[in-house]
């Protein structure tokens, strides 16, 4: 009977899941593998010729292999910010969280600031070029870091709050404070939240298009989703090319997290807190 | 312990890495004689093939330089970036940018090489000048051909129903009639691509020029108001009335620009409010768009009077800041040359005339090309408003959407309009403003 | 890894023991830890928007200024829409971060329950977080479509004759605020699962020796511990629902006219149309209205958890 009720809770899963997240998926790699003037019509037809080949080389081969140079800047950016993110973001949320105060209250207002106020971009310019970080990688990856700090900082001090002070007062027992408190005991117990950072702050570096437009412009420098406007324009787009070039842009992440899946849930249980 | 400490060592590692292995976008400095120019296009399939015939040309004619084209989105996310990378110091040595009141904003005098009485004019059209012009001095050289903003229509629907194009608003709407009865969807709109909305507007003033010939000029001057000049409102009024007869698409509040234009091609809609500048791309897949598609301007009151709008070409323009101003004036030089356009011709099919003495059409120009040459030859044409004025307001196209869907009447988007423009010259410090 | 063995929470300290807690505090939780973050969000963050909100007070061109004052704000308060625009922010922020919590929860206790297929629905349902917000406009424009959309074809089959849901001024906004929640509800559920893992076994045990149910187990452990997980999914998408514009821009572009137009969406507009100065401007008017909903909300949410 129970048995029955769960394979029953199973089936319904399954097919909501199905109806709701894969249709417009499938719709993405049907479109994807449509020749160009079908796939104008932007409907749910059964494809009238498979350019499937085809298409896959045109996109990886438009603007001298660009998708490819394209992958590395990604990855590039994408794992260093988020390591910086991570580590910059707990620390602070850490000192934020347990030391109330008035610098305390000030640096939660900006915090706040941070995801209220939309980053001006002009300004910004002027300042990398400053101190001469505009248009190379390494600003890219401070700016990245600096926008998405205040989700990372927000995220983990919600968490610190649910780790009790005694933890603390019994390491500082032991001798262990500071910057070793925090690596040595706070720190693996942020696990499950620590990996939902890196889970979400890595989509939202890797699907970041404004920032690399602006702060590290040309063919050369091209992050993935920048690679999106090659097929895409006010006035034509080749929805087969960009429907395929979305298609490449987002399988690797994603069998990344499938392929990850269970070590990332592993990785959050075990950080779980023994009551 | 051990974990935290690896991160932090792999993170500084990757760091320093990244820090050495990326560098600057910078161009080297030649060693062996030659120079290469760094070219801005934007990414329309138009634009990009245009831009490939131009500098393989160039380059096969001039083995010392070098063009690197470098690509942009288009509308108003490109203006930004244009205007970002100009006042930063950081814009290419050429770049390719609308004419017009576009060009108008981006402060031409501080940021752009004066071309004024330079040779490299020697072959452009004294008309195209004023477009690129502000205060008297030059800045660009026509790229590209001019087009049309009127109306494209599908012939074989004309022929099979025993149509004519049209010279005055009545026939048009009496045509209408016949092809709605025929089965066949009137006109066709697509308002999620907002831009298409403001053709019955901005394609209207041809009609206005012939009605209130100062009308520019005193719109320019605080003078003159869509929503108190009958001729200029007469655009929205058409938006409302084919709306309010029932002649457009079904769904056509969320049609995008390139089912619109198949549509029209495959004979499904008639008429299409539009720039004959969509149609050349369209070449390469549906042939039939080469031959079946003409072009009329929007009919007004007087069939005597019957003309066309006119979109100047855009420019090709050179920043204060480039290096390598001789290299770049070579190139401007050459495109603004009819072997130019007879480079361009192979590759793309024009979609109207061009600028430059001595560069003619094709014998095989698609067909609106060749109708609106037929304006030209006339002396039909005008050009848009926006190439003869700088004011231009940032809502049209949602203003022309709200008209067009019957949201609001034409005389209250007419009136919202030129709050915008007000808005907008204001904000751009126009004189009497 | 440390393995503590942690006492029962306890809620702030109480007052006499805070003298000995501030010394102690210094030592255990020195400044030095901001620094690294604050210099990188004090550099390139902060000191780029005190620049620009210098400029809300000036008609910018970005290659010239001129002071004007207040003229900005007067102007983007006399913006046509504006109202629409109030209102439009409020119910999408409304709607959106409020399916959020509640199907994140949902889906966040699902994915955690002995579900044989929850490895595979988790990635099914975190799947649309990775895809960029471009294509997610275009399929939902093709699955929404009047004509020939799937959302309509597969009303017709049960009788219904469905709207042209984003062409219609009616259902626009709504249309664009549920493929919002489609498209985060992943990020709230990861956030979820965290919470829900992050919760010591022990307290489950405990309601399983007094022989509490399913109901009781999420109505008295799951839901009031997960607290730190709901603060930051109401929060956080409760902000990005009165600042977003992405989605709106990709499917609507606030239309048909101006008839899903948010603040932030006007604001934008203004910045495409080159206006720099007021809609920097507009962006300091929507960043008080934004600190003048959340501050109190953050207060609130806060006190809850400091309640815990």
């Amino acid at each position: 009977m129970r048995a029955l009720k769960r394979f029953g809770a199973d089936g319904i899963a399954l097919l909501l899941a199905t109806a709701i997240f894969l249709v417009p998926f499938s719709f993405m790699l049907l479109t994807a593998v449509k020749d160009r003037v079908q796939s104008a019509d932007l409907d749910f037809a059964w494809p009238t010729s498979w350019p499937v080949v085809q298409n896959f080389v045109e996109v990886i081969e438009a603007r001298d292999y660009v998708l490819l140079r394209a992958y590395v800047n990604s990855t590039i950016l994408t794992v260093v910010s988020v390591a910086l993110l991570v580590i910059f973001g707990a620390m602070a949320a850490f000192v934020l969280q347990r030391r109330a105060g008035k610098i305390g209250k000030m640096a939660d207002f900006l915090v706040l600031s941070g995801l209220i106020i939309p980053p001006a971009i002009v300004p910004t310019i002027w300042l990398l070029q400053g101190l001469g970080l505009f248009k190379t990688l390494p600003g890219l990856i401070l700016v990245e870091v600096a926008f998405n700090l205040s989700y990372a900082v927000l995220l983990f001090r919600a968490f610190i709050a649910a780790i009790p002070r005694e933890l603390d007062e019994a390491a500082m027992i032991d001798g262990c404070s500071g910057l070793r408190l925090f690596f040595r005991v706070i720190f693996p117990l942020l696990r499950p939240v620590t990996i939902t950072v890196i889970l979400t702050s890595s989509v939202a570096v890797f699907n970041d298009f404004v920032n690399p437009l602006y702060f590290l412009p040309g063919d050369e420098n091209a992050t993935v989703q920048v690679t999106l406007y090659n097929f895409q324009s006010q006035y034509n787009t080749q929805w087969n090319l960009l429907f395929m070039d979305i298609v490449l842009i987002t399988i690797p992440p994603l069998l990344l997290f499938v392929f990850f899946n269970r070590k990332i849930v592993a990785g959050m249980t075990a950080g779980a807190i023994k009551g | 312990m051990k974990t935290s400490h690896r991160v932090l060592g792999a993170a500084v590692a990757v760091l320093a890495m990244t820090a050495l292995t990326s560098c600057g976008s910078g161009s080297e400095p030649a060693t062996d004689g030659t120079v290469t120019l760094a070219f801005l296009v934007d990414n329309s399939q138009a634009t990009v093939d245009t831009a490939k015939a131009l500098t393989d040309a160039f380059m096969q004619a001039n083995p010392t330089i070098k063009i690197e084209t470098e690509t942009r989105p288009g509308g108003s996310e490109g203006d930004n970036i244009i205007k970002t990378r100009l006042s930063t110091g950081d814009m290419s040595d050429v770049f390719w940018y609308n004419s017009g009141s576009l060009l108008q904003a981006l402060n031409p005098a501080q940021t752009l090489v004066d071309l004024t009485g330079d040779p490299v004019l020697q072959h452009v059209q004294k008309d195209f000048l004023p477009v690129v012009t502000q205060a008297g001095k030059v800045y660009g050289v026509p790229s590209g051909t001019a087009m049309g903003g009127g109306i494209l229509y599908n012939r074989k629907v004309y022929d099979k129903l025993g149509l004519k194009a049209p010279t005055t608003w009545a026939e048009f709407m009496a045509n209408n009639d016949k092809i709605k009865a025929a089965g066949i969807t009137p006109v066709i709109s697509t308002f999620k691509d907002t831009w298409t909305s403001q053709l019955f507007v901005l394609g209207d003033f041809y009609n206005v020029q012939a009605a209130v010939p100062s009308f520019a000029q005193d719109y320019t001057a605080n003078k003159a108001k869509f929503a108190a000049t009958p001729a200029a409102k007469a655009g929205f009024d058409h938006l409302a009335e084919v709306h309010a007869k029932g002649h457009l698409n079904e769904g056509f509040g969320s049609a995008i620009a390139d089912q619109g234009m198949k549509m029209l091609v495959e004979g499904k809609g008639a008429h299409y409010p539009m720039l004959s500048a969509q149609l050349p791309p369209l070449v390469a897949t549906m042939p039939q768009a080469a031959t079946d598609v003409g072009f009329f301007g929007i009919p007004g009151t007087d069939p005597a009077k019957h003309g066309a709008t006119l979109w100047e070409p855009a420019g090709l323009y050179i920043p204060k800041t480039t290096e390598k101003l001789e290299a770049a004036k070579k190139f401007l030089a050459f495109v603004a040359s009819p072997a130019a356009a007879e480079a361009v011709n192979k590759v793309v099919q024009p979609a109207g005339p061009y600028r430059i003495e001595g560069a003619k059409l094709p014998d095989n120009a698609i067909q609106v090309a060749k109708d609106l040459q037929a304006y030209v030859d006339k002396g039909a044409t005008a050009p848009a408003l926006e190439f003869v004025s700088p004011v231009k307001g940032p809502s049209l196209e949602q203003i022309t959407v709200a008209v067009g869907s019957g949201l609001t009447p034409p005389a209250e988007g007419a009136a919202q309009y030129d709050k915008d423009v007000e808005k907008q010259a204001k904000q751009l410090g126009l004189a009497g403003w | 890894m440390t393995k503590q063995h942690a006492g029962p929470r306890t809620g702030p300290a109480p007052a006499h023991e805070k003298h000995v807690r501030a010394s102690k505090q210094r030592a255990a939780y020195p400044y030095t830890l901001y620094l690294p973050a604050a210099v990188v969000y004090l550099v390139i963050f902060l000191v780029p928007t005190v620049m620009a909100f210098y400029f809300a007070l000036t008609r910018w061109t970005l290659f010239d200024s001129t002071f004007v004052g207040l003229q900005n704000f007067r102007d983007f308060f006399a913006e046509q829409n504006l109202r629409i625009g109030f209102a439009n922010t409020l119910f999408y922020a409304v709607v959106t971060s409020g399916l959020k919590v509640v199907l994140g929860l949902l889906l966040g206790v699902l994915l955690t329950s002995r579900l044989r297929l929850r490895g595979f629905l988790r990635s099914v349902v975190f799947f649309p977080v990775l895809v960029s917000t471009v294509a997610v406009g275009f399929t939902f424009s093709a699955l929404l479509r009047p004509d020939t959309g799937l959302v309509n074809r597969a009303l017709a089959l049960v009788g219904i004759d469905g709207p042209d849901w984003l062409g219609d001024a009616g259902t626009a906004l709504l249309s664009v605020a549920l493929v919002d929640v489609w498209k985060g509800v992943g990020i709230a559920t990861v956030i979820y699962i965290a919470g829900i893992l992050s919760i010591p076994r022990d307290y489950y045990q405990a309601v399983a020796v007094d022989g509490g149910g399913a109901w009781h187990r999420f109505r008295h452990v799951t839901l009031p511990l997960s607290w730190p997980a709901t603060y930051s999914v109401i929060l956080l998408s409760f902000i990005g629902g009165l600042r977003s514009f992405d989605l709106i821009w990709t499917m609507t572009r606030g239309g048909p006219g101006f008839t899903s137009d948010t603040i932030a969406s006007i604001i934008y507009k203004q910045y495409q149309a080159g206006f720099f100065g007021l809609s920097t401007a507009g962006n300091v008017i929507l960043f008080v209205v934004v600190t003048a909903i959340v501050v109190p909300l953050n207060y609130f949410l806060g006190k809850r958890q400091a309640a815990l």
